[in-house]
């Protein structure tokens, strides 16, 4: 099935990153991938997101309209994209900074209190990739394999030292039980 | 499977052309290309190339001509506002028949205009791109294994036909990463040689001048009638186009670049509903290509140009139409990207008036 993925959240969140991280898992699986980012005025604080689709087939319209995963992680993205889940979507919602449920049973959320676990766990800045951890336990999109490879491809040589620290994130997203 | 590589637009673009063999770069800042200088600032140096800031675009374009002057591979890169800067230097370039890369990764306009992606520079890429009687080359990506493949080429047919080539992009493509793999490297690169080329004679030969100056109005015709003839070549030989669906469609949408990606999603939502529509999409739009438009034209109810401007290639699909079936347009415009949705209901809408069979 075609994975059409929005990220949204604050810059400086790690947004675009883990938007990178789910297109190398679709690159790594073989399969057609498109990353789009918005770009514009933004800056740290400022709001950020990206389209990530990845297909069996050709990738038509790069951007991501009606998602069916959805990964939101302030309070403005989950007003702004969380009724634009297609029915059986998911969504997986930061809880530490978004203290609103959708009434919507036609997907499925988890809320998952990123911001926060990532602090307790001394992992800083990386409730990204806890939320990535946690979007794929609930759907399955790709391999564990796949998504440790890609976070392996997408921390830079000369931040080797923070990939630990990626791995861990995962790990503990991906077992988190809501 | 050759290795793949996932990188933005912009920096795919800088990329292919290191390894198309271009060893200048003469640029000048500007959003949403800016990723292209800054690759190509970093890369240069270490291969042994020049990368240079210049003071403005205006600047930037006319090194391109000294460099090119002297047989050097080079490019320049900007968007909108820039290119309008460049296009005094691009006429002098083409007025002396000399080769370049010049990208456009268009945002909207007109003016200062914003930074969202656009296709409103098209007029400016294939009808004026400087004063003067003058054409040149322009491709136009859809993806970014396109936007390398077509570097290359527009490298190599701005050498042979010794002209101007465009690439012409967006700020989605620019921004937008997709997985790519570039061309075979075991192959050793040549470039053609460039006897026209000012390197200086050695006292062997006479000077090559270049020059774009003809005090004497005959001999400025014969000149400009010679690049025409040129230019008559190059419209029979290097269209380029992809069809999809069209053979048994009654609608077709015509759209290049970004704008031809969602309309492939249109194109599939109403096959899925049984609407029959298909896509042309031209990858020159110079030469555009006309005789598919033509051809395609006898057997349609009518074409929709489908364009991020307020309507400018829908100009060249009514002259290669040249009244066979109606032409409509729709489009959006100011850096708003359309959505397959909004584009399968126009259309709809022009279905529903076109009406008739053909």
């Amino acid at each position: 099935m075609d994975k059409n993925i929005v990220l949204a959240g604050f810059g400086g969140q790690g947004i675009l990153f883990a938007g990178k991280v789910l297109a190398y898992t679709g690159m790594i699986d073989e399969l057609h991938v498109s990353w789009l980012p918005s770009y514009g005025p933004e800056m740290r604080g400022g709001t950020a997101n990206c389209s990530v689709c990845i297909s069996e087939n050709e990738i038509g319209s790069p951007r991501v309209l009606d998602p069916n995963i959805l990964i939101v992680m302030n309070i403005q993205s989950y007003d702004r994209f969380i009724d634009t889940v297609v029915d059986g979507g998911a969504a997986v919602v930061n809880s530490t900074l978004i203290n609103k449920k959708t009434d919507n049973e036609k997907i499925r959320c988890v809320y998952i209190p990123a911001t926060e676990m990532a602090n307790d766990n001394n992992l800083q800045g990386l409730a990204n990739i806890i939320c990535l951890g946690a979007m794929l336990k609930q759907t399955g999109m790709t391999s564990y394999d796949s998504m440790e490879a890609a976070i392996k491809k997408c921390v830079p040589p000369s931040k080797a030292h923070l990939l630990d620290a990626n791995l861990k994130a995962l790990k503990l997203g991906y077992e988190f039980e809501g | 499977m050759s290795q793949q590589y996932m990188m933005k637009g912009n920096e795919a673009l800088a990329e292919a052309a290191l390894r198309a063999g271009c060893r200048y770069f003469f640029g000048y800042p500007i959003t949403p290309q800016t990723e292209l200088s800054a690759y190509m600032s970093k890369r240069m140096p270490k291969i042994g190339g020049t990368f240079l800031q210049a003071e403005s675009e205006i600047a930037a374009i006319n090194m391109v001509l000294g460099a090119s002057s002297v047989g050097a591979r080079v490019m320049t890169s900007s968007s909108s506002p820039g290119i309008s800067l460049k296009t005094e230097g691009i006429s002098y370039i083409a007025g002396s028949d000399l080769p370049c890369l010049i990208v456009n990764v268009q945002r909207g306009g007109p003016g200062l205009g914003g930074i969202q992606p656009s296709q409103a520079d098209y007029y400016q890429a294939t009808k004026a791109p400087g004063h003067g009687d003058l054409h040149i080359l322009v491709f136009a990506p859809a993806s970014i294994q396109e936007i390398v493949d077509l570097t290359g080429r527009a490298f190599d047919k701005a050498d042979h036909y010794r002209m101007p080539a465009m690439l012409l992009a967006d700020g989605a493509l620019g921004q937008m990463m997709e997985p790519i793999s570039f061309p075979d490297e075991s192959e050793e690169m040549k470039l053609p040689e460039k006897p026209w080329a000012a390197t200086g004679t050695e006292g062997k030969r006479k000077p090559n001048i270049i020059n774009s100056l003809y005090l004497n109005p005959n001999k400025l015709e014969d000149s400009v009638r010679a690049r025409f003839e040129r230019y008559e070549t190059i419209r029979k030989n290097e269209v380029l186009y992809e069809e999809m669906m069209t053979e048994d469609a009654d609608l077709v949408l015509v759209a290049y670049g970004i704008t031809s990606r969602i309309c492939k999603t249109a194109v599939k939502k109403a096959r899925a509903e049984g609407i029959k529509l298909g896509l042309i999409r031209p990858v020159t739009l110079w030469p555009f290509p006309e005789e598919v438009i033509s051809r395609t034209a006898e057997h349609v109810k009518a074409f929709l140009s489908v364009e991020m401007s307020m309507g400018q290639m829908v100009d060249d699909v009514r002259l290669a139409v040249n009244g066979k079936c109606p032409v409509r347009f729709f489009g959006r415009t100011g850096g708003v990207i359309p959505t397959p949705d909004e584009v399968f209901d126009a259309a709809k809408d022009v279905l529903a008036s076109a009406g008739g069979d053909k």
